[in-house]
């Protein structure tokens, strides 16, 4: 049977992926789609986990290794894959996450949608670090504005210089623990706007549906209310009859022929074990930063003799991952709360962009600041340490017996949380490469992790301690906990579990020195385009989805004007 | 008094009636009068909450195994019970199914396993040495005793120590088991997980916790009348609609 030739192969179905998928099916080139995981659609009342009482899981919500963020999380995935190792050099501690289903780790985010700014894409510019991308924010921002308005973005215009303005859609009110925050801001003359998240508080078009605020975008939303590549871009592009979706596939390599080019993807039927093939014209790589280094440098030939795309010895380097610090504190004026029903959209409502010049610190990249707490629904882990802040109202913490009901009642929503997040510097050491003798249960090379904060990272860190302890008190609150010094650097994050990896294919003009070109084109195939955050020069205190998906549609209209201009 | 020996606490165990404990239907007035006759609500078997194959054999397998000796879910179910009695217009720990609760979450994590066990022989071993017999089979006061020695984390001393952590998770685990039910949601008095239109903290709230909302940040927040109506902006990035 002859194999059907697509135009496009398109790996992976996130961010990048399904916003590639819709464009290009919809400029009418027939599109295979590639997923490692299984279908999956929120609408489904057999996948929905939205709207579920805690008492309908046995487990109550609790994580399990498929669903580390809860076992209502919409997401399956992790950090550790039955079947799919990862390895460590030296005493690397990354954390590697994987989605494994359709839309990829947009089941997963927070939904917080940052535009890069003006000088985010030339940071080298500023403090010498790292490299410029070969593009510049007027490159973007069209697509931005693009996305803003096809996606949906709720957020406020406020003439920020590196935190641009949008097509938003208004914000919802902030909560009272958010209104705590604010105070709590203005005090420390720090910075605090509404949040800018991708779900829809005003109707964009007639096939999603408008938010109704419960609160559980991380379990994915049955009227597609929030934004996740499957329900605004794949199932779209599936409508138009120009996709044939591939689940349980997982690619091995990208085939190229006698010339470098590609000819197609072999991948591995995950239903079966069996290895097949698709054949097409363009391969378009979205299968998140690391995996598609990954199937990079696993495609090799005699023209590629140390992967594709790797003859500057670039793929897989200058892998970085955002910084996070967390800390939170008890609110004793939020204590004996009324209680009403304030679950909002998923997460903050109010946010902190940097607000900071580099120039006056000691670290040469900034960091937002994510507000957390409010009278969340009870879920495995409520009442655990149910009474610990009688420590600080003279009373006597533990016990039993019903004035247990009291303590809950009495805590309740008490709560202010703040994480940061922030930028780190790029490092030509930091990567991943092929481990050599280790292979997943398909017999794939798997990736190892060679990575290492430097002191730009820690003394961020640091400056978010000293921050975060500032604002909670600030806000009126008694700061948890110890604050972390040097000897844990800080409360840094491991690299990795922030889950913004990017870099490991990164854009440039010099092709010894990248691996793309700023469309995502591979400099050592022209029919090969990378649309993951793989192609990012640096990552910005910035979360790095709506820069994928800005990205992805510039690299599609790049693809369809070359493919008429028959270049490729 | 004579003192009962370990081995011959466990003979008399043996030997008493532990009259049905483990199964009892929905409604059942718990008492932790006497612990041989403790009964509490059972937990459904199966769920249907959105899981893929894989998970769903997983909770199978987690359904169809025992870890568990009877002696220790009858300990679980006293100490549940201790911690959050039934006698209360939303009953307690024993009318949301805890002793079976636990012995998921304990199937569920391995890593539980030991520090249960372990901490209900702990249990015992002090009940012996104090009154006796092992924990549910001294009398109430006593158990209450032991109980008391146990329940503060502030208690420093170092024989304690083991006993406390126990009886910390166990608290952890009934408060969350309890407060994830229906009941639970009742004693709290929660409100949401429902679809429903949020316009700001109630009015009587912002007032009660003396702060007020902007007006310039009110201007960039949704009316909620005008939800409905497709978005669309002028070319300044102004919402129009």
């Amino acid at each position: 049977m002859a194999q059907e030739q697509y135009d496009i192969i398109i790996v992976g179905s996130g961010a990048g992926g399904g916003m590639a998928t819709y464009q290009l099916a919809n400029a009418g080139l027939k599109v295979a789609l590639v997923e490692a995981g299984d279908y999956y659609d929120p609408a489904s009342d057999e996948q929905r986990t939205q709207l579920r009482n805690p008492w309908e899981s046995p487990r109550r919500g609790a994580s399990t290794r498929r669903r580390p963020f809860g076992d209502y999380n919409s997401c399956i995935g992790g950090w550790d894959l039955d079947g799919e190792p990862y390895t460590q050099k030296g005493d690397t501690d990354f954390r590697w996450w994987r989605a494994r289903m359709l839309g990829g780790r947009t089941n997963h985010w927070g939904r917080i949608a940052l535009r890069f700014g003006p000088l985010d894409f030339k940071r080298k510019d500023i403090d010498g670090l790292g490299d410029n991308w070969p593009i510049g924010y007027e490159d973007v921002k069209p697509y931005y504005d693009k996305v803003d308005k096809l996606i949906g973005v709720f957020g406020s215009n406020e003439g920020l210089p590196n935190d641009p303005d949008g097509f938003f859609l208004p914000a919802p009110k902030p909560r009272l623990h958010e209104l705590y925050y604010i105070n709590g801001a203005r005090k420390s003359n720090i910075p605090v706007i509404p949040a800018r998240k991708s779900m829809l508080t005003k109707r964009i078009n007639n096939d999603r549906g408008v938010c109704y605020y419960c609160g559980q975008c991380s379990r994915a939303c049955s009227i597609h209310a929030d934004f996740s590549s499957s329900t605004a871009l794949v199932y779209p592009a599936l409508k138009g009859g120009q996709v044939d979706l591939y689940t349980d596939a997982m690619v091995r390599e990208v085939i190229t022929d006698d010339t470098g080019r590609a000819t197609g993807v072999s991948y591995v039927n995950k239903k079966n074990g069996q290895e097949q093939q698709l054949q097409g014209r363009i391969v378009v790589l979205a299968a998140s930063a690391c995996s598609t280094a990954r199937i990079l440098l696993n495609s090799k030939s005699d023209r590629h003799e140390n992967g594709l795309g790797n003859s500057g010895d670039h793929v897989g380097r200058y892998l970085h991952d955002s910084t996070g610090a967390g800390r939170s504190a008890f609110i004793p004026e939020l204590m004996d709360r009324d209680i009403y029903n304030e679950d909002g959209v998923s997460g903050m409502h109010v946010y902190t962009p940097w607000w900071l010049d580099n120039k006056n610190l000691d670290f040469p990249r900034g960091y937002h600041l994510e507000i957390g707490g409010g009278m969340g629904m009870p879920s495995y882990g409520f009442g655990f340490s149910a009474n610990q802040y009688n420590e600080f109202i003279g009373e006597r913490v533990g016990g039993y017996g019903n004035q247990l009901r009291d303590d809950i009642r009495r805590f309740y929503g008490s709560r202010l949380s703040i994480d940061c997040r922030g930028e780190s510097v790029p490092q030509w050491g930091n990567r991943c490469e092929l481990d050599p003798t280790v292979v997943d249960e398909w017999g794939i090379p798997v990736l190892r992790f060679d990575y290492k904060w430097t002191d730009y990272e820690i003394d961020q860190a640091r400056h978010m301690q000293d921050t975060m302890e500032e604002l909670l008190e600030a806000s009126g609150g008694i700061v948890l906990g110890s604050k972390p010094g040097a000897d844990r650097d800080y409360g840094l994050t491991k690299p990795g579990e922030i889950i913004h990896e990017v870099g490991t294919t990164r854009m440039g003009t010099d092709a010894a020195k990248s691996v793309t070109n700023e469309f995502g084109q591979l400099h050592d195939a022209d029919n090969v385009f990378v649309v993951d955050a793989g192609t990012f020069v640096s990552q910005a205190d910035k979360n790095p989805t709506w820069t994928i998906m800005a990205l992805s549609w510039r690299t599609s209209d790049y693809i369809v004007d070359q493919m008429k201009q028959q270049n490729i | 008094m004579k003192t009962l020996t370990r081995r011959e606490t466990l003979k008399s165990l043996l030997l008493a009636p532990l009259a049905g404990g483990v199964i009892a239907s929905t409604g059942c007035i718990a008492s932790s009068n006497s612990a041989a006759e403790i009964t509490w609500s059972s937990l459904p078997k199966s769920y249907s909450y959105g899981r893929t194959e894989a998970e769903k054999l997983r909770d199978q397998k987690l359904f169809s195994e025992t870890y568990f000796r009877e002696h220790e879910l009858l300990t679980i179910a006293v100490l549940c019970d201790i911690i959050l009695p039934s006698d209360h217009p939303n009953g307690g720990a024993l009318d949301a199914g805890l002793p079976e609760f636990v012995e998921f979450m304990v199937k569920d994590r391995e890593r539980y396993k030991l520090p249960i066990r372990g901490g209900i022989a702990w249990l015992d071993n002090r009940a012996i040495d104090r009154f006796g017999a092992d924990f549910i089979n001294v009398t109430e006061s006593q158990r209450l005793s032991l109980c008391d020695e146990i329940a503060y984390p502030d208690v420093k001393d170092a024989e304690l120590q083991a006993g406390i952590s126990f009886f910390s998770f166990m608290r952890n685990l009934t408060l969350t088991g309890y407060y994830t039910t229906a009941e639970g949601f009742k004693d709290l008095g929660y409100k949401g997980n429902t679809p429903n239109i949020w316009d700001g903290v109630p009015e009587s709230v912002l007032q009660k916790h003396n702060v007020a909302y902007e007006a310039e940040w009110l201007e960039k927040c949704v009316d909620q009348s005008r939800r409905d109506i497709i978005a669309q902006w002028d070319d300044e990035m102004n919402l129009i609609s």
